[in-house]
């Protein structure tokens, strides 16, 4: 089921979808297969399976440890595609955030061939604006892979525009500025980063930064089209399976429930 | 002395690469915004005279500048009799080149009207020059050093905390250079709209390649009116160091275009580029992104950053700046790496023969001149930039050479 179908489906259910995050080979590379399938189980729709880097700018501190945990034991971009093809082969949706060096190493154009041949639909670049994508717009074009891009409380008018224009699947708005953890608020920068983007798109936008419990959950559905969740779930996959299928259980009914704004 | 038109032949393109090739922003979007501020920002400053004026009464009033041009008489009869002149950057206010480039972008955060700023630091070198201009100017200035440089560089750490620096260990991934700028950025991204990232070396998106560089143009600017007013003519060969790559940036492009002078950066070549434990990344490394432009890194197969080694902090770092990379594809520079017990040798050397004790960093430059000059010859004439004193390198070279505790 492509991104499209998927944002389809729950806005006719009038709801916002749950995404959640997790890195490959963490706690182990059959670990994460276990926890993104205890996430599916628990009732996320989509899975962002992370590729673990060396210098992780935009995380902070629970998933530079998650991700240091799984490069000390070896975790390869091969690894990635097989958490990846996982996902797919239990029916589940999944797409991979990555810094953009790995991909450029691995080769651009190899790493969305081995990508869509996983069964992922997209990719998240934290770390690569439209600028300078040129090679991944082509190769997504031709490995029918969605490109999200990210957009920023910081963002002007002028690149919210552009970077919705280059962005297929879903737009990823960041709620605060700042680095990935869990935070007891979500930024009130959130709701009026996603009333400025939708005057320059009719994609999708999704969530991010901070959300950990249902209450948030609720309230970015209020707003949102997809409430994207990572450390919370990241701290989730340190205590095990079921942890991570009550967190993502939970997070379910709270989109489900919207809280208008 | 300063740039008056806002771009020059040798300014990256619009979209900041070098060649076509190298630079560029590879950053999250949520630091394009500040990037783009600091880049027009910029832009208006190195076009206003009064910003230059302002600059260059501090260069010379509070820095010290120019900086000598010494001739190293006894230094060169054993680098094949030739001709080495110093260009003695160590002499600065805090010891090395880098208060040209802290001048001016603690100059350009008043302009912004920012009260903060943040800087990495490896050796500590960055890290005193910063928080001495922030002294200075009046701001806030909070510098990141990876835990295992505030050991080696203590000295330093004390130092810039007596200028009034908040001064945090990083204890994150290999907790060196690289580390410090990772968890400066996550600062920055968290902080844009008051702190300036006063970042200290030719390297990271645009403009701040390019910015550092046109900073520390003046230490190539005078060495090649002072080499010429001394000897009559331009060097055979001008040497540098290279760990991001600012000084040697700097002092090259007084010579870019002088067709007939070689440009020499020397890596740290650690333990010997074989044994894998070096820092020797132009000379070793592969074309890829690590802190905001495309370069030469040092990585494996997956795209992951390796670590470096080198024992001297200033230079162990596994990136390079963007312009250095296609500097070395174009074949105007070349890159060579030396060993740490190469660069510690011809630390000794100088001490003994010219009474100049070097930092570390700048005795790989002058391990190159040694090199230079046995290939050149006695009618050769070197260009060395010793960009740095070695106060700071005394415990290293007391542990290295054993001068204590016999």
């Amino acid at each position: 089921m492509s991104l499209q179908a998927l944002f389809e489906q729950t806005r006719g259910e009038g709801r916002a979808a749950l995404v959640g995050y997790l890195p490959a080979g963490y706690p182990s590379v059959e670990g994460s297969k276990d926890m993104l399938a205890a996430m599916i189980d628990g009732g996320t729709d989509l899975v962002e399976v992370g590729m673990p880097y060396s210098d992780p700018v935009m995380d902070g501190p629970t998933i530079q440890l998650a991700a240091d945990t799984a490069l000390k034991q070896g975790v390869r971009i091969k690894h990635l595609f097989e958490v990846v093809e996982s996902v797919s082969a239990r029916g589940g949706r999944a797409v991979v955030m990555t810094y953009w060096n790995p991909v450029h190493r691995y080769g651009v154009d190899r790493f969305a061939r081995d990508l869509a041949a996983a069964g992922g639909l997209g990719m998240i670049t934290p770390d690569l604006v439209p600028d300078e994508a040129a090679e991944w717009l082509a190769a997504s074009e031709e490995h029918g892979l969605d490109r999200i891009f990210l957009v920023a409380p910081s963002s002007s008018e002028e690149r919210i525009d552009l970077t919705a224009r280059a962005a297929s699947g879903f737009l990823y708005a960041t709620s605060v500025m700042g680095v990935t953890g869990a935070r007891d608020k979500v930024g009130a920068g959130a709701a009026d980063l996603v009333r400025r983007a939708r005057v320059h798109t009719d994609l999708p936008i999704g969530v991010g930064l901070g959300v950990r419990s249902r209450a948030q959950a609720a309230e970015v559905a209020g707003f949102a089209d997809a409430v994207i969740v990572g450390s919370a779930l990241v701290t989730k996959a340190a205590e095990g399976a079921s942890a991570v299928r009550e967190l993502s259980a939970e997070l379910a009914e709270g989109v489900r429930q919207p809280v208008s704004a | 002395m300063t740039e008056r038109s806002p771009r020059s032949e040798h300014d990256p393109d619009e979209r900041g690469y070098y060649g076509g090739k190298y630079g560029g922003r590879f950053m999250p979007e949520a630091l394009i915004g500040v990037v783009d501020e600091v880049a027009t920002e910029y832009d208006k400053a190195r076009a206003d005279p009064a910003f230059n004026a302002e600059l260059k009464r501090l260069l010379r009033d509070y820095a010290g500048r120019p900086s000598l041009l010494t001739e190293a008489v006894r230094f060169g009869e054993h680098a094949g009799g030739a001709r080495i002149f110093l260009k003695r950057e160590d002499l600065n206010h805090t010891g090395s080149h880098k208060i040209n480039n802290v001048l001016g972008q603690a100059l350009l955060t008043k302009r912004m009207g920012k009260k903060r700023v943040i800087a990495e630091t490896g050796a500590g070198q960055h890290g005193v020059a910063t928080a001495t201009a922030c002294a200075l100017l009046d701001l806030e200035c909070v510098v990141y050093m990876g835990e295992v440089d505030t050991q080696r560089q203590s000295l330093n750490v004390a130092r810039m905390r007596l200028l009034g620096a908040e001064v945090v260990p990083v204890k994150t991934g290999s907790r060196t250079l690289k580390d410090a700028i990772n968890e400066a950025l996550r600062d920055w991204v968290t902080n844009a709209d008051t702190t300036h990232y006063l970042f200290g070396t030719a390297a990271g998106p645009y403009p701040f390649p390019t910015m550092v560089r046109n900073f520390h143009k003046v230490i190539g600017e005078e060495a090649r009116a002072q080499v010429l007013e001394q000897t009559g003519r331009l060097p055979d060969a001008v040497a540098a160091c290279v760990g991001g790559g600012s000084n040697a940036i700097g002092i090259f492009h007084g010579f870019i275009d002088d067709p007939d002078v070689r440009l020499v950066g020397l890596e740290p070549g650690g333990d010997g580029v074989e044994t894998g434990r070096h820092g020797a990344t132009l000379t070793k490394g592969t074309p890829g992104n690590l802190h905001g432009a495309m370069s030469y890194l040092l990585q494996d197969e997956d795209g992951q950053t390796m670590e470096s080694h080198s024992i001297s902090a200033g230079l162990d770092y596994p990136g390079v700046g963007p312009e250095h990379a296609w500097l070395k594809d174009s074949g105007r520079a070349e890159y060579r790496p030396i060993t740490d017990a190469q660069a510690m040798e011809a630390l000794k050397l100088l001490s003994r023969t010219e009474g100049i004790i070097p930092a570390i960093e700048s005795a790989h430059a002058l391990a190159g001149a040694i090199q230079l000059g046995q290939e050149l010859g006695r009618e050769a004439l070197i260009l060395v930039n010793l960009s740095g004193r070695g106060d700071k390198d005394m415990d290293t070279a007391a542990e290295w050479f054993g001068l204590v505790g016999k």
